[in-house]
């Protein structure tokens, strides 16, 4: 079955159609890459699931429960969003770390967080905060970043901040990861070991939707690709079978247009 | 008579100080709450404040003064202040709170516009509340891009409170100008200055230290 199910979503700008009539499934453990020019609604897309739009019409359903329909009440409070928010992790193109705070701390302040609402925190407190701590650097050390642990952002590389971020997005355990861009932010040099971790999350089956540009590696990594132009879902399918025998004439004009450049 | 002079204005600079203080325990939380309403997504709160705003930074700290202390005995028919030396401070409190909590709200909202929005969006997609993502995120980025601009309108404060001598508030000014008036001496409002000097000369290193102290990150 699967684990997201996305029905119909439309979102304008003012008077402007960002999305239309976008709708896809996605099952557990499988990577989704999204593909498409600038403009074309892939980051939008991903902003709705993430509740950071919210669409004007459609619904969103995670393990079979609606979390979004825009037929009903938008009257919603802040305390179920936030549960809501809670089924997907988000890397954003230019990291957004928490500059005031270590490596580390950037990972467990949204853990750490939620503990101090749990009713026995108080009696508990050294023990969960050493649970988080351990929690959060085993997620710095698949990250290969064991050694920067307590750096600050400004004191790591572009690729050593993405790689925290995506640490942060995994710590509050998301059904479904989403990237935006991962990659669009970086020097050409520091794609790659980005790029590896991501390789590696999928390996290890988790379910993943990325935004990208890198024609290669959704062509390797993900299972499912999409690609959009306009703010309509032009072609989907097969990653492989998309990016290698593409069926629409727009899906072929992109993919040609990518590999010249 | 230096001694006399020293202790005179010793007095003089407990109520500057008195003044200074107050005026910033309570116009600093006041001009967030503001800023807060500059920035709020309901007009008419907006407007409001920025008439306020733009009433107080557009008209003289003396005329506010004056018309806060005088104001309610002329058109109430009753002095709310009380005709001592602490209704007089109290009054001059009152009118510094409100000039500079305007003034300080510019400064708050430009700060916390000047935090990311990437930041905020950052704290929501990991589940955190609006409160949380204020005092956990934006908080402490905004006071770190905050504390150059609020540093001089701190410094200008202490020389302001000098002000409060147009509604015969005894602090420092007031207490060195008195001995010109009573034994012709100039020399004390001159060693006045001093007691300023010193005094924004200490908030200057504190200011300093302030800014060092978040030089750890970016």
């Amino acid at each position: 079955m699967a684990i997201l199910e996305v029905k119909n979503i439309e979102k304008h700008f003012d008077n402007t159609k960002v999305l239309e009539n976008v709708s896809f499934d996605l099952n557990e453990g499988s990577a989704l890459a999204i593909i498409g020019s600038s403009g074309s609604g892939k980051t939008t897309l991903l902003r709705c699931l993430n509740f950071l739009e919210t669409p004007d019409r459609g619904t969103i359903t995670v393990k079979g429960a609606t979390l979004f329909d825009a037929g009903r009440s938008r009257a919603e409070n802040e305390k179920d969003i936030r549960t809501k928010r809670l089924h997907f992790g988000m890397v954003f193109q230019s990291f957004n770390l928490f500059p005031q705070y270590t490596a580390l701390e950037n990972v467990t302040l949204a853990e750490r967080l939620l503990a101090k609402e749990q009713p026995d925190f108080k009696q508990r407190k050294k023990e969960l905060l050493e649970q988080i701590n351990a929690h959060g650097r085993e997620l710095l050390a698949q990250m290969g970043l064991s050694e920067r642990e307590s750096h600050y952002p400004h004191q790591l590389s572009g690729g050593q901040q993405q790689r925290v971020a995506i640490a942060r997005a995994l710590a509050l355990k998301p059904d479904i990861l989403c990237f935006d861009e991962p990659t669009s932010a970086l020097d050409p040099e520091l794609t790659g070991e980005v790029l590896k971790v991501i390789r590696s999350l999928a390996d290890r089956k988790t379910t993943m939707i990325i935004v990208t540009h890198e024609m290669a590696f959704a062509r390797d990594v993900a299972d499912q690709v999409i690609f959009m132009d306009g703010g309509v879902i032009v072609e989907q399918g097969d990653a492989r079978e998309v990016i290698n025998h593409p069926k629409e004439e727009r899906t072929k004009q992109f993919l040609t247009r990518y590999t010249q450049g | 008579m230096l001694w006399n002079v020293t202790k005179t204005l010793m007095t003089g600079m407990g109520t500057t100080f008195q003044i200074f203080i107050m005026t910033l325990v309570f116009s600093l939380p006041l001009g967030l709450i503001l800023a807060f309403g500059i920035i709020s997504k309901w007009k008419p709160l907006r407007y409001l404040i920025q008439v306020l705003v733009w009433i107080i930074r557009g008209t003289p700290l003396m005329l506010q003064l004056i018309i806060i202390f005088y104001g309610p005995g002329l058109w109430l028919g009753h002095n709310i202040w009380g005709g001592n030396e602490a209704g007089r401070i109290t009054a001059t409190i009152v009118a510094f709170t409100i000039n500079y909590a305007c003034y300080f709200s510019v400064i708050f909202r430009g700060g916390i516009e000047g935090v990311p929005l990437g930041q905020r969006e950052a704290g929501q997609v990991l589940g955190m509340t609006k409160s949380q993502i204020f005092f956990k995120v934006t908080l402490l980025q905004m006071v770190k891009r905050v504390v150059p601009p609020l540093s001089n309108e701190v410094i200008t404060l202490v020389k302001d409170t000098s002000l409060a001598r147009i509604i015969a508030a005894q602090e420092l000014t007031f207490a060195g100008y008195s001995f010109m008036k009573s034994d012709g001496l100039t020399w004390p409002l001159f060693y006045s200055g001093l007691f300023y000097l010193i005094f924004v000369g200490i908030l200057t290193l504190l200011f300093n230290y302030i800014e060092k102290r978040l030089d750890y990150f970016r």
